[in-house]
């Protein structure tokens, strides 16, 4: 038995390794907290939504807490392969239990899971709701290809596969969608929303998306639905309030809405959707 | 406990457990031989091994599938397969690795072998069941892949078969009545094992081997077998009506007589998410009992990792809906926290096995490296669901590539520690252990192969490839990294090679002993490989390692009163 | 046996909790169904278990300190070799193929099937042969 430290010297020691830990720990924090909203994108991006730019701060969060959970877990890991590699042919310490260190690795986790959820629930209910709107929007997918039609007005736009429909929707709007499918599942995902919703048979699917960035994305089919799966592109055009009034305003034009309808036509009969009134089905079932 | 420190030869020389059992077909080597022995065998080993190398085949060819579509995939306009086969290669590939390797893999063949040596059992509880298990498993693969041979060609539609692309009208032909034929097989398959593996652990467990007695492996086959038998019914009767609805004329799936679409996918997914567990804790249980083996300690926590396994047994019948969160007819809030919660047990299990490998002693043999390689791969696996247990985050990346990453980056952990279980208990199975050189080159070029193989994948998802596309024109900058990711996939092929010219350069040449690895578990008592009905002689169990404690009497594990009266036995015998 | 029983018991009443929340929140009746029979396919073996575990002594596997002679006696029934899981098999095999190919398929799938449940009947009785 060494003879045990004498207290004030050992209040140096904790103090200056308290001191060493205090910056190595701070410093990035405070080059993180300095460089201000720099925190790294983690491959997502910001989008061009409302809703997409709050689902990439939620992305960032949990991407930052799975960098410093997995990194630690990572490290521990790394510590135990180096540290205990069999030197000899000693028999280790047979210790199999150890209860505070059990709970500790349990109860922090279900914390972390509570906040995780909680953040969770801001950003879902924010993406989910369904304020009232002036622009609608119905979305028909069927196989291989969309139809976006506006209620109450003329304007419509068909397309498949390598067609490419390109819808057009007003920036800094709330835009109502009514997603439905005429024949099986297909998927409605826009990169630049960081969303994608089902577009099921028999159901229709709401939901809200207000555009915050001009500019032509891209969209793809994202559930397997059949040969041209692979093909079932569209693109989302997203322009000015008055250059989306003056693009509705074309439709207007019987002859042209008509040769517009009239190219669409053979095709989409064949595909027509059965989809029933809303009331027929309430949100989760029954 | 003095008879537990007795010398071995002290022991029963006959088996004291078995001698009685009434046995017809008494004595193996006056049985058929032959392709005989191997189709009437009731000998859960013999049945074992038929299932080890059966679904190891399955595995090269659902491997083989995966790098056609890699290949496929590395340039954006491939022309390799056409869209109609690309459909097909990637629903075999899910089907065959899902249906048809990991499940049987794991508890048809490991744990077919290894549960009842474990637990000091001379057979499973229903030997000729097992029998049948096999017999359902292997036509069942054969009718599930000769779709390719159909005129029509094999099932299309995902190895989820959503309702209505499964339909008649949209998926017309043999190839997928086929696959659900052969799904209907396998599936009862997996539920005799399932009921086998539950009588086996509850009825046949050796004196003094009780329940928190038995190795983490038998646990975790238990809780399998549990949920199989949950899990796996609804399966086979969402089978029988998709059948129905293509055949029948109801229409159970379809919009137009008045069905349901999503339902398929409520009860697809009330099988599909335990079924993620039944896949996974199986090979948990192998990747525990390897790090406890190669750290020379006892696993630690050995209790928390039972409650567990338990406990994601029991949230895994609540979380079937987190792959439904974009069909936007779903209680999201109720499936998300659920899907989270499952992140609690499984990074106990985490912390356990590193805790187990904390100050131990720990020697780098192939199994043990790829013990380690399913750690630290199930870890990005894991922490990567914890982001698709979030409705917003999953709308964002849902059928997209960071999906297919995440899952791979589990299924690939999983497939490590299999192997790793392959060189654990291969010594055991066969009496010969595996080249270890060769061994240690399989698994770097598993492992690093996986990581290749997957981080792109993530990136990829993060950009917005969806998934199952045979095509990427638009995108032509994602070229590289599918290129990358299809370089990660030949690495994974080259290892799966080196495998097999491992088995063929060790054929018979290292005998491996009864005990190679200074095993701490039951299996490790008997014989290499064991004899019919398994043991000669058992050794008083006193704790989860009883060849452990007989083998290190004074490296006994220092439990905090988990046996209370056996160190109040120890002292007062000595 | 009580520790089998337990365990099959907290399962279902964990299940049958879930249920009841998630079937009183989503309305969705699907996936409540087949909670709630989940459950009850926990409680159906646990509760058999328990009833057992409160009548009988323990047994020698759930005896913390039993020692090996107290396992010999008579364990099982175990066969020897049998054809009749593979022609139980081949039969099942014939009949998922009669549900592709067409119904003639079900004569040799469940002549087959008949022909194994006999004979494997009759072996069991027998005692077995090899």
């Amino acid at each position: 038995m060494q003879t045990p430290a004498l207290p004030p010297q050992g209040a140096t020691v904790r103090a200056r390794r308290w001191r060493r830990l205090r910056r190595t720990v701070a410093l990035p924090l405070a080059a993180l907290a300095l460089s201000g909203c720099t925190v790294p994108s983690f491959g997502a991006s910001a989008g061009a939504s409302t809703s997409s730019k709050s689902v990439f701060h939620l992305w960032q969060w949990f991407s930052i807490l799975a960098v410093v959970i997995g990194g630690f877990v990572c490290l521990l890991i790394l510590y135990a392969v180096l540290r205990y590699r069999r030197k000899g042919d000693n028999i280790p310490k047979q210790s199999q239990y150890h209860i505070p260190l059990e709970l500790a690795y349990t109860v922090v986790p279900i914390l972390i899971v509570f906040g995780l959820f909680a953040a969770t629930l801001v950003v879902e209910n924010k993406e989910t709701a369904n304020p009232t709107t002036n622009v609608t929007i119905n979305v028909n997918a069927f196989q291989w290809g969309w139809k976006f039609t506006y209620p109450g007005t003329n304007a419509f736009v068909y397309g498949q596969t390598t067609q490419n429909p390109e819808m057009v929707m007003p920036v800094g709007e709330n835009v109502h969608f009514n997603l439905t499918s005429s024949d099986v599942i297909h998927g409605f995902y826009v990169k630049a929303f960081n969303f994608s919703r089902y577009a099921l048979p028999g159901v229709k699917n709401e939901f809200t998306i207000m555009a915050q960035n001009t500019g032509t994305y891209f969209g793809q089919c994202t559930q397997l639905c059949g040969l041209y799966h692979s093909l079932m592109w569209f693109r989302v055009k997203v322009v000015s309030q008055s250059e989306y009034a003056a693009w509705i305003a074309t439709f207007n034009n019987p002859a042209d809405a008509a040769a517009a309808k009239a190219a669409a036509k053979t095709t989409y009969q064949q595909t027509s959707a059965i989809v029933p009134a809303k009331g027929s089905t309430t949100k989760f079932g029954r | 406990m003095t008879d537990l420190l007795d010398p071995p030869v002290q022991l029963p020389p006959v088996p004291p457990a078995h001698e009685a059992i009434e046995e017809h077909g008494h004595d193996e080597h006056h049985g058929p031989t032959g392709i005989l022995k191997w189709i009437t065998t009731t000998d859960h080993k013999v049945i074992g091994l038929s299932y080890t190398i059966t679904s190891v085949i399955m595995l090269v060819i659902g491997g083989a599938f995966a790098e056609i579509l890699r290949a496929q995939l590395a340039t954006p306009n491939g022309t390799l397969v056409s869209f109609a086969q690309y459909n097909e290669l990637f629903t075999m590939h899910g089907s065959v690795m899902i249906y048809l390797f990991a499940g049987p893999f794991a508890f048809g063949a490991l744990a077919n072998i290894m549960v009842p040596i474990q637990i000091g059992a001379p057979d499973m509880a229903f030997p000729r069941l097992n029998a049948l298990s096999y017999w359902l498993y292997l036509t069942g693969a054969i009718t599930m892949l000769s779709g390719f041979f159909t005129a029509g060609g094999a099932a299309n539609f995902g190895w989820v078969a959503y309702a209505p692309l499964s339909n008649s009208v949209n998926t017309p032909g043999a190839g997928a009545d086929l696959w659900i034929g052969g799904l209907l097989l396998t599936g009862f398959s997996a539920i005799f094992t399932g009921v086998n593996l539950c009588a086996t652990i509850f009825y046949l467990r050796a004196p003094g081997m009780t329940m928190f007695r038995m190795p983490i492996f038998t646990w975790n086959m238990l809780v399998t077998a549990i949920l199989i038998l949950l899990a796996f019914p609804v399966l086979t009767a969402g089978l029988i009506m998709l059948y129905c609805d293509r055949h029948f004329g109801t229409h159970i799936f379809s919009v137009q007589g008045g069905g349901v679409p999503v339902l398929w996918q409520h009860i697809f997914w009330f099988w599909g998410h335990p079924e993620v567990y039944i896949l996974a804790l199986p090979f948990f249980g192998m990747a525990t009992e390897i790090l406890a083996v190669f750290s020379r300690k006892p696993v630690f926590g050995y209790k928390g990792m039972v409650f567990a396994t338990l406990s994601i047994a029991a949230l895994s019948l609540g979380v079937w809906a987190h792959h439904m969160f974009t069909t936007g007819v779903v209680l999201l809030p109720f499936f998300s926290i659920m899907s989270l919660l499952i992140a609690v047990p499984t990074g106990i299990k985490i912390f356990n096995w590193i805790g187990t490998m904390w100050r131990g002693e720990i020697w780098f043999s192939t199994a043990m490296l790829m013990a380690i390689g399913f750690v630290v791969t199930f870890l990005i696996g894991g922490l990567t669901g914890i982001y698709l247990a979030s409705p917003p985050l999953d709308f964002f990346t849902h059928d997209t590539y960071f999906v297919v990453a995440h899952f791979h980056s589990v299924v690939m952990a999983l497939v490590l520690a299999g192997m790793g279980a392959l060189y654990y208990w291969g010594p055991k199975i066969t009496g010969y252990l595996l080249n270890e050189r060769i061994g240690k080159l399989q698994f770097w070029f598993l492992f690093i192969g996986t990581q290749v193989f997957t981080f792109p994948l993530y990136i990829l998802g993060l950009e917005g490839m969806p998934r199952r596309v045979a095509v990427y024109p638009h995108d032509p900058q994602w070229k590289f990294l599918n290129d990358l990711s299809t370089f990660g996939a030949v690495l994974i092929g080259v290892s799966t090679i080196l495998f097999v010219v491992n088995v063929a350069v060790s054929w018979k040449r290292y005998p491996a002993g009864d005990n190679p690895w200074d095993a701490q578990t039951l299996e490790w008592f008997t014989t290499s490989p064991p004899p019919h009905h398994n043991f000669y002689r058992l050794p008083q169990i006193r704790s989860e390692r009883p060849t452990w404690d007989y083998n290190h009497p004074e490296h006994r594990s220092l439990g905090h009163g988990t046996h209370p009266e056996e160190h109040h036995d120890e002292v007062s015998s000595s | 046996m009580r520790v089998e029983a337990k365990v099959l018991l907290g399962l279902g009443l964990f299940f049958g909790l879930m249920c009841a929340v998630y079937w009183n929140w989503s309305l969705e009746n699907a996936g409540g169904v087949m909670m709630f029979a989940g459950m009850l396919l926990c409680f159906l073996p646990g509760s058999y278990y328990y009833w057992w575990s409160r009548r009988m002594r323990a047994r020698p596997e759930d005896d913390p300190n039993a020692t090996q002679g107290q396992g010999a006696g008579f364990v099982g029934t175990f066969p020897g070799t049998s054809i009749w899981p593979f022609t139980l098999g081949m039969g099942a095999f014939f009949v998922v193929l009669a549900l592709v190919f067409g119904i003639w398929f079900l004569v040799p799938g469940l002549g087959l099937v008949v022909w194994a449940l006999l004979g494997g009947t009759a072996e069991g009785r027998r005692g077995g042969k090899y």
